[in-house]
């Protein structure tokens, strides 16, 4: 370890600004990516996290330059790569609280196998999906979360790819805590990021971004105000699924599928699904994470159960080891197996 | 042809004392012939002899029984003096199958033996081999004394007591041949007697069979007259000291484990299977109780990218792989660079592009590791000589890692990874610790104020607080590490991240030339070839003839001596498995004439291909 001096005492209670670095950031105005930095210096504040505890990690993309307004440890890597650091990162030191901070491209395209992997092995990570379903960086070219027929750059005549789900994909590489939130829902944001920061495995987050740059107004079919409580529900734990201005529609199983219900009309509260986001079994959840157009769209936490950690499982089993076997000796080790001495 | 019955009574047996002795073990992949090719390394090797091993194996698990590509040998060169190399031609060939014969026959010394195990040649085998006849009658063996046992049979004969069912019975035919060899050859029969007895030691049924084979064969060869003689060589004149045998793998598992613990830090191997690195990941993942912490990734890039990671919090981190394996990691290896970690990347390089052939071995990634990045990617690269020679290597990686702040490759290969020799045990009393000596102060800190000695920059890890600053791959800016796009700057940066580089050659201890200091012919290794141009540049000088040669452990940068030793000599002969990568570095870092010798076949250089190269220039 190189020797270091004496650190600044930090302030007892920290506000946005001691998470705000000095760099300018350098974001499209009206980019909906300055939501997401707003959100989570605030959540760093109110949960007090020492600044020399937090380590940013990224991959490539306009989401990835995330770390660089951090006022905290930060690493920006390669394109797609950045689970698999932040995994080295939090096995060398599991005391660090380490994000991710991700991009559609990012994430699922060229890091889709790092996504998959760090989200089964549980590793304590906090991953932040900035869901725009475009790449921004490079100006405009379809990605995986992209619908099918958009026209983009590399897509002049409409794409034919098949989007994918991030929070099924989470789900079905059984991620023990998995969320969404949206750009425009600030308190909301901040209650996701909040809880992914207090649970202990991996946390996987997808944020609806709004790219307004390439992709303006990706997400206002859900979004925009006037049709906003009918296309999005809130899933809250331990309450029925209900949505709607009025709260008067609501979720109900009907048979394999859900189906939205009326509520007044021979059908009551008692009647729809009641949200339990610790069920092991995370079916329903995939359930509801379906892309459906008769349904609405959930945000909030879609699943949080309690698994052991890659990471702490990792430092336990060599914990477990050296105490067994002892610590080892060098020279016991080399000076092990058939040995024979030659004579002077 | 040889026959019991044609051989002279057993009191007329002589004893010979020989110098070296070449002995190849051929059979099925499923003979068990690695295993009794090691077995016989360590009977020789505590017999006090200087050996070099060679094992080579198909690359399919269980090839067809009986089929040529599903040959598997060993060899092993013993000798009274000391040697280099695995031998040139073998003198004997141990040949358990018809397709064992067919393989190897060409490499047997014209004067050479064969022993075959005769019970396996059946027209069925003879068949599957290609033979039209049988070899063993039709003469075609010319002037080679062939020496048939029918082991099958006679080890079944042996084990006729043991409880084991014929089918396990048949498995220990391997040890049967083995101390018919055992006699051959006056090797000691305790070491594999007990390694035996550890080995199965949850079985008695099978320790008591494979010893009862190995001793059969042992009295076979001791009370039939199939032999007329048998041999000696005698102890080496090897350094005082205790030794074991060590392949290439454990004594690169070693250095590695020897390596964190000088530093005293956690080390943190991320890796991907692939042959023929994968051994290093189940090593290491066995010595957890050192420090050590082992993560077999998804794929090579997350391998690679993991060790980054743990590099960047404060651990060791290192990524064993092989040549396809190094061409996913060099994006993330640029990030190193460019992150200015400390990062450690073992090469066990392989033979051919793509996947090319898995189990041979070759030379041919050298480029790949000094260039083989986008942009200007300056990194260290170390080769160790000798299987032993691994255990400093590993160890000197690290230390320039952590001291520069930078990866370093290692290239390994194939051959130095599964050949052995024996080792003579270091006192680690004697090992310098790795300190990690560059220092920040918090309350002045810029992530990329350098030590000016070494150029490194500080090694802060997340969780120091007043610390907190971001990197990443994008430009830095001098001193402060921010993002910059500044034209100056970037030449700047590139220009002192290869002089950093560079000044690695600071560390590295004068070039040690063997013979002449100048003159007419100076050769130039480096790897695996060392034992072979060793010995023939040790044969060379043995008549009289004078060539010099320089080994390089450092591949870069180059020592500072080298330009100017190269210099004193009118030509220079670069004998690599690879069709000239040193010669053209060589070549444009001196801008001096230099010779190639190059083989690509996947096999280690023959002595006599380099030393009648070095004959032809002088
Ligand atoms: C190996 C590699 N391939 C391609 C790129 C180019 N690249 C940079 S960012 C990006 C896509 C980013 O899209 P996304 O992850 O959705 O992030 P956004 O910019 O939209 O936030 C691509 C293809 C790269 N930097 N590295
Ligand atoms: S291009 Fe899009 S994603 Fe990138 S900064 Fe601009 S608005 Fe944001």
């Amino acid at each position: 370890m190189a020797t270091m001096t004496a650190p600044a005492p930090q302030t007892p209670k920290p506000t946005r600004k001691d998470y705000e670095s000095d760099q300018e950031v350098r974001w499209c105005p009206g980019c909906g990516d300055y939501s997401i930095l707003a959100q989570m210096q605030r959540v760093c504040a109110d949960l007090a996290i020492p600044r020399e505890k937090l380590v940013f990690v990224s991959g490539i993309g306009c989401s990835s330059r995330f770390p660089y307004y951090m006022n905290t440890y930060g690493f920006h890597t390669i394109h797609g790569r950045a689970p698999a650091i932040a995994t080295g990162v939090k096995c060398a030191n599991p005391d660090l609280m380490v994000w991710v901070m991700t991009g559609d491209g990012d994430g699922l395209s060229i890091g889709g196998n790092h996504m998959l992997h760090t989200l089964r092995r549980n590793v304590d990570l906090k991953i932040v999906l900035f869901n725009n379903r475009i790449y921004g960086l490079t100006k405009g070219q379809t990605s995986p979360t992209s619908e099918m027929g958009k026209i983009t750059k590399s897509t002049p005549i409409g794409s034919i790819e098949h989007p994918i789900q991030p929070v099924a994909f989470a789900l079905a590489a059984e991620a023990t805590f998995v969320a969404r939130a949206i750009d425009g829902e600030p308190q909301h944001m901040q209650e996701v990021l909040k809880r992914a920061a207090q649970h202990k495995g991996v946390a996987f987050v997808e944020v609806f971004q709004n790219c307004n740059i390439f992709n303006d107004g990706a997400w206002e079919y859900l979004t925009a105000r006037e049709i906003r409580d009918d296309r999005i529900i809130e899933l809250r734990h331990g309450q029925p699924m209900k949505f709607g201005k009025n709260l008067d529609k609501g979720l109900r199983l009907k048979g394999f599928r859900l189906e939205v219900v009326q509520l007044g009309q021979g059908v009551s509260e008692s009647d729809l699904l009641v949200h339990d986001e610790t069920d092991e079994d995370a079916s329903l959840a995939f359930l509801l994470s379906r892309e459906n157009p008769d349904l609405p769209v959930p945000i909030g936490v879609f699943r949080s159960v309690s698994h052991p950690t890659y990471d702490g499982l990792m430092k336990a089993q060599i914990d477990d080891y050296t105490s067994k076997r002892g610590k080892g000796d060098l020279r016991k080790l080399i000076h092990s197996g058939q040995r024979w001495t030659v004579g002077a | 042809m040889s026959t019991p019955s044609t051989e002279p009574p057993k009191s007329q047996r002589v004893k010979e004392v020989i110098e070296r002795v070449t002995i190849r073990f051929a059979g099925d992949s499923g003979d068990g012939i690695q295993l009794s090719g090691n077995q016989f390394t360590l009977a020789t090797a505590m017999a006090g002899n200087d050996l070099g091993t060679l094992p080579d194996f198909p690359a399919e698990i269980r090839a067809p029984a009986g089929t040529l590509p599903g040959v598997s040998n060993f060899q092993i060169s013993f000798s009274e003096k000391s040697i280099h190399t695995p031998g040139d031609a073998p003198d004997v060939l141990v040949a358990m199958n018809p397709a064992a014969l067919k393989v190897n026959l060409k490499d047997l010394a014209k004067d050479g033996t064969i022993i075959v195990n005769s019970d396996n040649f059946t027209p069925v085998n003879l068949k599957k081999a290609g033979y039209t006849s049988n070899p063993l009658e039709d003469g075609s063996l010319g002037s080679r004394r062939v020496i048939q046992i029918p082991i099958n049979e006679l080890n079944l004969k042996a084990l006729e007591s043991s409880p084991l069912s014929k089918k396990e019975r048949d498995k220990c035919r391997n040890f049967y041949a083995l101390g018919v060899i055992y006699w051959l050859y006056d090797r000691p029969l305790e070491p594999t007697l007990q390694w035996i007895a550890d080995k199965f030691a949850k079985n008695p049924a099978v320790v008591e069979a494979n010893q009862t084979a190995l001793r059969a064969g042992y009295y076979y060869a001791d009370t039939t007259e199939i032999f007329t003689h048998s041999y000696t060589v005698r102890k080496a004149a090897l350094p005082p000291g205790e030794y074991r045998n060590i392949t290439g793998t454990e004594a690169m598992v070693l250095g590695l484990v020897a390596g964190a613990t000088l530093a005293e830090t956690q080390l943190f191997y991320g890796s991907y299977p692939i042959t023929p690195a994968s051994d290093i990941l189940h090593e290491l993942a066995r010595h957890k109780n050192y420090g050590i912490a082992t993560f077999q990734a998804e794929d090579e890039i997350a391998a690679v990218c993991a060790a980054i990671g743990a590099a960047y919090a404060g651990n060791i981190g290192v990524t064993g792989t092989s040549g396809p394996g190094v061409a996913l990691k060099g994006e993330a290896i640029g990030l190193a660079v460019m992150a200015e970690l400390p990062l450690v990347i073992i090469n066990v390089q392989r033979a051919g592009p793509s996947t090319g052939m898995p189990t041979k071995a070759e030379q041919s990634d050298l480029l790949q590791a000094v260039v083989g990045r986008n942009s200007e990617c300056p990194v260290a690269v170390l080769a160790p000589a000798t299987p032993a020679d691994c255990f400093n290597t590993a160890i000197e990686a690290i230390r320039i890692a952590v001291k520069y702040m930078t990866p370093v490759f290692v290239l390994s290969d194939g051959f130095l990874a599964n050949s052995s020799e024996p080792w003579l045990l270091p006192d680690i009393s004697t090992l310098e610790k790795i300190t990690i000596s560059h220092k920040a102060d918090v309350n002045d800190f810029k992530p990329y104020r350098r030590d000016p000695k070494t150029l490194a920059r500080p090694w802060v890890i997340p969780g120091m607080p007043g610390f907190e600053h971001r990197i990443g791959g994008l430009e830095k800016e001098d001193v402060t590490g921010n993002v910059s796009y500044d034209p100056q700057n970037h030449e700047k940066m590139t220009l002192t991240r290869a002089e950093k580089v560079r000044r690695i050659a600071q560390d590295i201890p004068p070039t040690q030339i063997v013979g002449e200091p100048s003159g007419q012919l100076l050769v130039i290794g480096w790897g695996s070839t060392y034992g072979a141009i060793t010995s023939a540049v040790e044969n060379v000088r043995a008549r009289g003839k004078k060539v010099s040669y320089v080994h390089l452990r450092h591949l870069w940068p180059f020592p500072s001596d080298l330009g100017e030793i190269i210099r004193r000599f009118e030509t220079v002969l670069v004998p690599e498995m690879n069709l000239g990568q040193l010669k053209l570095l060589l070549r444009g870092e001196y801008g001096l004439p230099v010779i190639g010798l190059h083989k690509v076949q996947g096999r280690p250089f023959k002595i006599s291909e380099i030393q009648s190269k070095i004959e032809e220039l002088i």
